[in-house]
């Protein structure tokens, strides 16, 4: 059953919102810390609201906002939320606060705005939205569930639009603790991350969400066919073959496969293995020197792939190897440290 | 979509025993699990009582043979995921099988040690104290544990979690996506959530009263539950006999205040209606409520607002658990669908302890003893949590 994209909110280490056409001036970084280039959230949430909010909370309730104000829609029938590290700026004040204090004379409001589900609440505290309300912490498969999630319900009763998204952000705490463990490398150019194979990646955050209904309206054309996560698996080829038993399009059908690299050479090499025995013919994109590398950079991805479906073309900075075909059908192929994989399958319907 | 997904086994681990058998000796004997904190060290642990897994970490660790160094969380999970499967004697490696858990701390219990060092300097803290702080991360321990690769996921909806890692299991089984999914919730004790309810002055100096006019907050508590949920197919194929089955469950949200529930129980009637309309029932089939029931001034009368607001006087048998067990946060809903099919199974229903006076507001008597004997067919558990998250399941007798 096809899940129509009604409309997207993305704020991404690029300028993804606004008017501006796709990836006309990537942003560059140099380190290994991304950031998001965030709107002015005053034209999302009233003002006194804003200043309770973490920075987490007001890039999701804004790229929600997006969403919905693209799609039309004033309240959706249900709000799914990925979202590994959860609200990490509030954990950190809260723990941080305790321990300095020796646990006495603490401000609840960090403890309150910890929870993961705080973001999914929000948004269904500022709309009103009594609906069906979920939060998925699954490292790198959060956002793919919520998809999941939502094309559950859609199936059961298409006629209900959902909100659906992922969202992470990075904090002083956790991208120093991050670096400790030796996932990511010094970059003078993250655009130029995925052209030379290493032992490191970038960090990467980012919040989106996507409006989605079982039911086509206006000029909508873009689909969720299908979406899979794969927990350690030991036949990644058998595993992207299982997908395709249970989907309508065949692997002739890909045009694109937008495969999750990270410029960490060894996982790398698992999605270049598998694109190259089943997708000979497609061409091959790629994303993480856009956004970075987080648990909910999927996300990013299927924003992505549905704007290059809007706009049949692919930009010069995603291209790794360009089949010259017309773009109908996107294959997401993401992995997350090795034992998480994902698919997502995007076509024109 | 069709077929029904029925309950293959159940685990539970909590302060009022290590096992089934355990927990159910305990509600006979109308013994809680409420006392002094004592595995780790917080200023409170005279003045704040738990209900706490009285085994420290080393030894869990050590009965279930797996690496001491895992977060409790995770320790706690494996306990009862494992005694679930083993109860089920479905093997898991046989069938598309999934595990879904719920946790709101993860490994939080390690990371507010590994902080103490990591504040003073970033370079500081033994970094295998915080490789585990995802809530994922202790849902991936207890799937590497169980043998369960290809679908793993986890739930954070604050104190509603398990009943959503339930009712996501079912679905995925109605949908042929899964044939067996283990799927509940766990959570340890930590200074971080011990702290943090009692900034919000929240936490009840002495043993919780659930439902009692004089109620004065929760109690904190630990632990996890699971259940085996299989399809049809699983059911025939291995000629099991479920003793019960998930007939219905929903997921709202009051959408009223971030940490209160409105005063009529919107999102928690709206949650108890939906899961009866799925079910095909009508509120008078319930013959047992296990409520959400903390304890605070708010959720109880909320709750029980919109528990009279379904059924007027005329409420079936119904009790709070949690003056045994102590609030276990993401892993309450699990703990608690296991005592509803417990309950199903036992033809029993459990006490609410500590009940004296009836809420004034809505003058409702819980049940005061463990009973059993009588007939259960249907049992509906409520769960809530901040953020406005309500679900509520409903178990069916075969």
């Amino acid at each position: 059953m096809p899940v129509y994209i009604k409309g997207m909110g993305n704020i991404s280490p690029q300028k993804t919102w606004g008017n501006d056409p796709l990836l006309a001036s990537p942003s560059d970084y140099s380190g290994n810390r991304l950031t998001c280039i965030e709107p002015d959230y005053g034209q999302f949430v009233d003002v006194r609201q804003l200043r309770r909010m973490s920075r987490i909370i007001k890039m999701g309730v804004a790229a929600g906002t997006m969403a919905l104000r693209e799609a039309g829609i004033i309240t959706p029938d249900a709000i799914i939320t990925g979202t590994s590290f959860g609200c990490l700026e509030d954990t950190g004040i809260f723990l941080s606060k305790m321990i300095e204090n020796s646990e006495s004379a603490l401000n609840p409001t960090p403890f309150i705005q910890s929870t993961h589900n705080t973001i999914g609440s929000q948004i269904a505290l500022l709309l009103q939205c009594q609906g069906y309300n979920q939060t998925y912490t699954q490292r790198g498969f959060s956002f793919e569930h919520s998809l999941i999630d939502a094309i559950l319900e859609l199936k059961d009763n298409p006629n209900q639009n959902i909100l659906a998204g992922g969202v992470d952000e990075i904090t002083t705490h956790s991208h120093s603790l991050q670096k400790r463990f030796g996932i990511f490398r010094e970059n003078s150019s993250s655009l130029n991350l995925l052209r030379q194979a290493g032992d490191g990646t970038i960090n990467g955050e980012g919040a989106v969400y996507l409006a989605l209904s079982g039911e086509k309206s206006g000029n909508n054309n873009i689909c969720v066919e299908a979406v899979s996560t794969f927990y350690n698996s030991r036949k990644l080829t058998a595993s992207v073959k299982d997908f395709f038993e249970s989907t309508s399009l065949g692997y002739a059908d890909v045009d694109l496969v937008l495969m999750g690299k990270t410029g960490v050479g060894k996982w790398d090499r698992a999605l270049e293995a598998v694109a190259s025995v089943l997708f000979p013919k497609a061409s091959l994109g790629v994303f993480k020197h856009l956004c970075g590398e987080y648990p909910t950079a999927s996300a990013f991805a299927t924003w992505l792939a549905a704007r290059l479906l809007r706009e049949g073309r692919i930009p010069e900075i995603v291209v790794e190897k360009n089949a010259e075909r017309p773009l109908r059908n996107i294959l997401i192929f993401n992995s997350y440290f090795e034992k998480y994989h994902s698919l997502v399958l995007l076509r024109t319907c | 979509m069709k077929g029904r997904v029925y309950v293959a086994g159940t685990g539970v681990i909590s302060a009022i025993g290590n096992s089934i058998p355990e927990t159910l000796k305990s509600f006979e004997n109308h013994s809680s699990g409420i006392g002094k904190v004592s595995l780790f060290d917080t200023i409170h642990e005279n003045t704040l009582p738990v209900g706490e897994v009285k085994i420290p970490n080393t030894q869990l660790a050590d009965n279930l043979s797996v690496n001491s160094s895992l977060s409790r969380t995770a320790l706690l999970g494996i306990q009862a995921a494992r005694e679930a499967v083993a109860a089920s004697r479905v093997n898991v490696s046989k069938w598309r099988t999934g595990l879904i858990s719920a946790t709101t701390v993860g490994g939080m219990d390690k990371t507010e040690n590994f902080f103490v060092d990591f504040l003073k300097n970033p370079s500081k803290g033994r970094l295998r104290n915080v490789v585990h702080h995802e809530c994922g991360s202790s849902t991936e321990l207890i799937a590497d544990d169980l043998g369960v690769n290809g679908f793993i996921s986890t739930i954070n909806t604050a104190c509603s979690s398990s009943v959503n890692a339930i009712a996501l299991g079912a679905r995925l089984i109605r949908h042929n996506i899964l044939d067996v999914v283990i799927a509940g919730g766990t959570d340890a004790l930590s200074k971080f959530t011990m702290n943090g309810f009692n900034s919000l002055m929240i936490l009840d100096r002495n043993p919780c009263r659930p439902f009692d006019a004089g109620r004065n907050g929760l109690n904190l508590g630990e632990g996890a539950g699971f259940v085996v949920l299989v399809s049809d197919t699983v059911k025939e194929e291995t000629r099991l006999k479920p003793s019960c089955f998930v007939s219905g469950y929903a997921n709202t949200n009051d959408a009223y205040h971030q940490t209160a529930s409105s005063p009529e129980g919107r999102g928690s009637f709206a949650a108890m209606q939906k899961a009866l309309a799925m079910a095909e029932l009508s509120p008078e089939n319930i013959d047992y409520i296990n409520l959400h029931g903390t304890g605070t001034l708010n959720n109880d009368l909320s709750e029980g607002t919109a528990v009279k607001r379904l059924y007027g006087d005329n409420y079936p048998r119904l009790s709070s658990t949690k003056a045994f067990t102590g609030h276990t946060l993401g892993a309450s809903g699990g703990i608690e669908a296991v005592f509803s099919i417990m309950a199903l199974e036992q033809q029993c229903v459990f006490p609410n302890l500590r009940f004296e006076t009836p809420i004034p507001e809505i003058d409702m008597k819980p049940q005061l003893s463990f009973e059993s004997d009588i007939k259960v067919n249907h049992v509906m558990s409520n769960s809530f949590g901040f953020g406005g998250n309500c679900s509520s399941i409903i178990f069916s007798r075969m």
